[in-house]
């Protein structure tokens, strides 16, 4: 198969992501593309020398942006410190259920940051907008913990990013995504951030919905004409503690491994799985600036701009 | 190109604020500047589109070609200012949709004609001039995601030691390794996100004693005009606000966190 598929050449390496956590998570849940819980070791916890030597290899490359996800980072016992020295270097990003935060810790890092010319980034995973439709895929009781936890950032200054996993339907998106600005604003999040990403058939999630057919492929043809820098393996890389591979949504996949250091793994990558049709579908996933919420454009509705209109009217 | 000139006023986003650039110019002659550039997207935003062009122009500014330049220049669908979220898209369409409607055929044309980069020498300074990054000409590079080693790199591979840049909206500069220096010229079209009305240019002033000298220039005009000439056009009242107040009140999505905590919204 890889034969036939087109070949993504590195342009730079722009991000470097960290699986900091392995495949270990507090959490279940049923839609993670790598399966991760409190009992998955397929991916260990990176240690902090490990991290200290790729970041400090990563200024060789010029890396513009760092991205922490497990998993759970914060159940990295040294997570704060990494975060700590990570805006040393650039600005940085973790990817967080939200649900183990302490106030000792986000002290430290809002502190960390203050000093630091760099943004850090908390995202957030939420994935309905009441206990109702989060809870029966990301576990019981954890809507509510999340919120606390996004309550919790903006007390200590953050702005965090929520990100929701598309699990429902297209029509009724723009209805959805109001109702989730609104409960954020109901939790003292009065600049709500929120990024909408698709599902991907893979791990757990392919078990609760489908798997990728064959059919859903990237092919050469379809390339032609396509902005690359759409795809997260044209300009990033993963380290896990078991080598770097291509991108985060496919560190289970044998042939993403690529190498043992960073300079190991700028090879091109054979674009040949049906998560890779995902990212071309929906470009930027993994990265921070949201992503086109379809439907939401021609609707002439202004989401999410109520802050701005009251503060006119006021 | 090398000059023999030693200051420079450099300016980006005119985004059709005719009023603003006409008091930066006022100011850049004033201060002494020898050349002046403009680092692209002379249209968006504001009323009127075609007036910033005779005053470019009669000025001698040299100008290379923003994002929105090379938009309007072909007539394309969108502004390819690099927004990804819908609420920020919704008024860059906005925008867009009229700046292409008002501009003549005639700056359309010359607008395709502009290069995507400019390289001259200030004395024994490299500088390399473009609009978003010298990769991409609408890469954001903000500076609370634009790490040293990052720029330094971008320096070595384009071999510059002053890279000038604008498209975020936001003025900043940072130093780099080999005395060399990365500078964010700032916008003339809108104020920054931070509660002052005013815009920014640049005036680079190149000495032997004292080397590349920085200075960001604050630009007052008369904004409550502008402001009702964009209400008397119908463009949004969000951005009237935002010359009004001085705070942003539309494309906020893509701001890095450092930089919207600075801003009200």
């Amino acid at each position: 198969m890889s034969g036939s598929s087109p070949e993504v050449r590195l342009s730079h390496l722009d991000q470097l992501w960290f699986q900091v956590s392995g495949t270990f998570c507090n959490l279940t849940c049923r839609h993670c593309f790598i399966s991760c819980s409190p009992k998955n070791d397929s991916f260990g916890y990176l240690p902090l020398e490990e991290i200290r030597r790729c970041l400090a290899e990563s200024a060789e490359l010029g890396v513009k942006e760092y991205y922490f996800t497990g998993g759970e980072p914060f159940m990295h016992r040294q997570m704060t410190q990494i975060l700590i020295e990570t805006l040393r270097y650039g600005p940085a990003t973790v990817l967080t259920n939200g649900t183990i935060l302490k106030d000792e810790w986000l002290a430290a890092l809002a502190a960390a940051e203050a000093e630091s010319l760099y943004s850090l980034e908390f995202r957030v995973s939420i994935d309905g907008v009441s206990p109702k439709t989060n809870d029966p895929i990301r576990g019981e009781g954890t809507f509510v913990r999340a919120m606390q936890g996004v309550s919790q950032l903006v007390r200590h200054g953050f702005l965090p990013i929520i990100t929701a996993a598309r699990t429902w339907p297209d029509a009724e998106e723009a209805s959805i995504v109001e109702a989730f600005l609104a409960a954020l604003r109901a939790v003292g999040c009065d600049r709500p951030r929120l990024k909408i990403l698709p599902t991907l058939h893979l791990g757990a999630e392919a078990q609760r919905t489908r798997g990728y057919d064959a059919s859903e492929r990237v092919t050469a043809e379809m390339m032609q004409g396509f902005d690359a820098s759409q795809l997260i393996c044209e300009h990033s890389r993963i380290v896990t503690d078991r080598g770097v591979h291509v991108c985060p949504i496919l560190i289970e996949e044998p042939r993403a491994r690529l190498g043992d250091s960073l300079a190991d793994a700028l090879q091109p990558f054979a674009i040949e799985h049906g998560a890779c049709s995902t990212c071309y579908q929906y470009g930027a996933i993994c990265s921070n600036p949201s992503s086109v919420v379809a439907g939401l454009r021609a609707t002439r509705g202004v989401p999410g701009n109520q802050d701005a209109s009251s503060e006119r009217n006021a | 190109m090398s000059l023999n000139a030693a200051r420079i006023a450099c300016f980006g986003g005119v985004y059709s604020n005719y009023l603003a650039l006409e008091a930066a110019l006022r100011q850049a002659r004033a201060l002494g500047a020898d050349a002046i550039y403009c680092l692209g997207d002379l249209g968006a935003f504001g009323p009127h589109p075609d007036r910033v062009f005779p005053l470019l122009r009669d000025a001698g500014v040299t100008c290379i070609q923003g994002n929105y330049d090379d938009s309007v220049g072909n007539s394309l669908d969108d502004c390819q200012c690099g927004y990804v979220d819908p609420r920020d898209n919704y008024f860059a369409q906005i925008s867009y949709d009229y700046t292409s409607a008002n501009t003549s055929a005639e700056n359309r044309e010359w607008m395709r004609t502009l290069p995507k980069e400019l390289r001259l020498e200030l004395g024994p300074c490299r500088m390399l001039l473009c609009h978003g990054s010298p990769r991409k000409t609408n890469e954001f590079l903000w500076e609370s995601t634009t790490p040293t080693h990052f720029l330094g790199k971008l320096a070595d591979q384009h071999r510059a030691d002053v890279i000038l840049a604008t498209h975020t909206g936001i003025r900043w500069r940072r130093e780099l390794s080999g005395n060399r220096q990365f500078v964010n010229v700032g916008v003339l079209g809108r104020p920054e996100n931070d509660g002052r009305t005013n815009v920014w240019f640049t005036m680079l002033d190149y000495s032997p004693a004292s080397g590349m000298q920085v200075e960001f220039v604050p630009v007052e005009y008369e904004h409550r005009r502008l402001a009702r000439e964009m209400q008397a056009e119908g463009l949004p009242r969000e951005f009237q606000e935002t010359l009004l107040t001085g705070w942003w009140t539309t494309c906020l999505e893509i701001l890095p966190s450092k930089e919207r905590r600075r801003g009200r919204f």
